[in-house]
């Protein structure tokens, strides 16, 4: 029983995680903590896929200076890949909201997303 | 040259935007680039859609021995980035050229008076590259990425004209709305690496089984790419991006979405299309969704003062039309005698409606996008008496509301045409809805034409005059497409649409590349 969770940790946190990023995103008013629950998605998601590629005992996907028992237990690098290129975009989204985060504070003095509303109808 | 087109499609416009901020001190420079790279991005793409229509599918393989080499010796799965290119994705890929084409010749005067234009060309031919890489790509992770360069350079133009509070405020909805979106698709992703171990998405629909995370994975699927076409209920972020975006990039804008819509089609029929039990009820589900969309879409459009809302609010409902006419035919895709009775013509109505949608959409926004530079304002309560000042803007307009009216001949009636006839087949009630829906939005533009271009000249605006040469080139351009496609259907549907639609519903013909075993 104990070992069920144990292995199974990673993909609880990530339940969890996403729990609090949607809940995040949905019910906070300043507009920085909307930013950081999107980020707190990323981090689940990433953290998702790296978890998928984990394989106990295994080698890193290295294949120069590999050592003789690495051949054929190696953890898949696909996973690891999907994973930096998604961090990648997640810095350039994170930037872009940010600084629209920056702007509507220029213009409007406010980050309350309540009350950053003129277009409506 | 002919079997590198794949790749030169992304390539050239990614050279293109990279280029663009070299051009900063050069004037006009950077529109005359844009409008030369789309422009031969545009030629590539009708290359592209000869040679799928001549010699079928394309598949090219990056970074392999041959561009046509897909399972290197003793491997027995596909492996490496592979575009895929058949009927649809080439349909699709013309759509974004032509729109992006269009769109820059616009822009070359409607944002001359702005700061930062390379930028803005910059983020238009990326737009174009997100695009043209979702629709052309095979690999699920690819469509990903492509998803959220599009999602970022769309956002970024929204937000273009930062002096205004709004456009920050518009910028920031559709940016956190495709970053959600984005990631959810990459979590289904995951979740069906997991279990298959593979990213391609033809090798992919040969090993679903359809157990329970399969299903999860469909739904959040469905769900993502659903929000990104702007269907409802989650289409509060379409009238507020398109109306704050400049209007030469609302062509482009539009295709963005469209090429959600395409990626959920995609799903649908490739990836999950094995699938022969929940097809039919997610095709009932894509459905009435569209009917949903296309009927709030036009109420709420009917009550709007600004210009450019108006018109978004009918993007929303047009992309009920799609939504429903492809959905009439997945929900009876595993039932031949009613798909070839009418399943197959209501997906070509559908997707039809995309091209006619996309030209037509793009004039109405457009000639917005000149009442707006003319008079200053989008607010239709002070405007009027436009129609003598600017004849050529006022001939577009009337065209754009004729198509999307569905009056005939303009094109919107075609397309529209095949989906009442077909979808009352499927349920009468879904028909009903659709005629309803157009009655609404003619009486809506019939509304913008009075109160723009009719009725008694208003003081302010006796200086006006028409707007310059390349808007109304562009507008021109579009109206005379409105008129071509409306009055030889025939010729469309059976070079573009039909192939398109077989591209989807064959399957057997998506999966069997490099012979795979």
């Amino acid at each position: 029983m104990n070992n069920v969770i144990l292995v199974n940790l990673p993909f609880i946190v990530v339940a969890l995680l996403l729990a609090v990023g949607f809940y995040t995103i949905g019910f906070k008013r300043n507009l920085i903590k909307v930013v950081i629950g999107i980020e707190i998605l990323e981090g689940a998601v990433n953290l998702f896929l790296i978890a998928l590629g984990y394989v106990k005992g295994a080698y890193a996907p290295i294949y120069t200076m590999a050592p003789k028992e690495a051949v054929n237990n190696m953890v898949l690098p696909t996973p690891q890949a999907l994973t930096l290129t998604s961090i990648v975009i997640g810095v350039a989204v994170s930037a872009l909201m940010l600084a629209f985060a920056v702007n509507i504070y220029r213009h409007y003095g406010t980050l309350d997303v309540t009350k950053v509303r003129r277009l409506k109808g | 040259m002919i079997e590198h087109l794949p790749a030169l499609m992304i390539a050239v416009p990614l050279f293109g935007a990279f280029i663009a901020p070299l051009l900063k001190k050069k004037g006009s420079a950077p529109a005359v680039w844009a409008v030369i790279i789309t422009g031969v991005t545009l030629g590539m793409a009708l290359l592209l859609v000869r040679q799928v229509l001549a010699q079928g599918m394309m598949v090219y393989v990056f970074g392999a021995d041959k561009p046509t080499l897909v399972l290197p010796s003793g491997y027995r799965v596909p492996v490496r980035i592979i575009f895929e290119v058949d009927a649809i994705g080439a349909f699709m890929a013309l759509s974004a050229t032509l729109m992006s084409f269009i769109g820059a010749l616009y822009s070359y005067s409607h944002v001359r008076n702005e700061t930062g234009l390379e930028k803005y060309y910059a983020l238009l031919l990326l737009l174009e590259v997100g695009i043209l890489g979702m629709v052309l790509t095979g690999d699920l992770f690819n469509l990903f990425v492509f998803l959220e360069i599009a999602g970022i350079a769309g956002s970024a133009l929204v937000g273009f004209r930062n002096y205004r509070g709004e456009a920050s405020e518009a910028g920031i909805k559709y940016l956190i709305v495709s970053a959600v979106a984005s990631l959810m698709v990459l979590f289904s992703i995951g979740l069906l690496y997991g279990q298959y171990g593979n990213l391609n998405i033809a090798y992919l629909s040969t090993q679903i089984s359809f157990n329970t995370v399969d299903m999860i994975a469909l739904g959040i699927l469905f769900a993502s790419f659903a929000m990104k076409c702007g269907s409802v209920p989650t289409h509060h972020w379409v009238p507020d991006a398109y109306t704050e975006v400049p209007s030469g990039i609302n062509p482009t804008l539009l295709v963005a979405t469209y090429a959600s819509l395409y990626a959920l089609f995609r799903v649908s029929f490739s990836l999950f299309g094995n699938i022969t039990v929940n097809m039919s009820s997610l095709g009932w589900i894509m459905s009435i969704l569209g009917v949903l969309t296309m009927f709030i879409g036009v109420t709420m459009a009917l009550v709007q003062k600004d210009v450019k809302r108006l018109m978004s609010y009918h993007a929303i409902s047009q992309t009920g039309y799609m939504l429903l006419g492809v959905g009439v035919g997945l929900a009876v895709l595993n039932d031949p005698a009613k798909l070839a009775a009418f399943g197959r013509d209501a997906m070509a109505g559908g997707i039809f409606h995309i091209i006619n949608h996309i030209i037509y959409k793009s004039l109405l926004l457009m000639t917005a996008g000149a009442l707006f530079y003319v008079t200053g304002t989008r607010n239709l309560n002070e405007m009027g008496g436009l129609a003598r000042k600017m004849p050529y803007t006022t001939i577009a307009f009337i065209v754009g509301a004729a198509a999307i009216s569905g009056i005939p001949p303009f094109n919107g009636f075609a397309s529209k045409f095949l989906i009442y006839e077909t979808s009352y087949q499927l349920s009468p009630i879904f028909a009903v809805f659709a005629m309803v829906t157009s009655v609404l939005t003619l009486a809506s533009f019939v509304k913008v034409f009075a109160s723009a271009f009719l009725g008694p000249p208003v003081k302010k605006y006796e200086e006006v005059r028409e707007v310059p040469r390349s808007m109304v080139i562009a507008m021109l351009i579009l109206a005379a497409l409105c008129i071509l496609f409306g009055l030889f259907p025939n010729v469309v549907l059976d070079k573009l649409v039909y192939p398109a639609v077989d591209a989807l519903l064959k399957l057997g013909s998506y999966q069997t590349w490099g012979g795979l075993p």
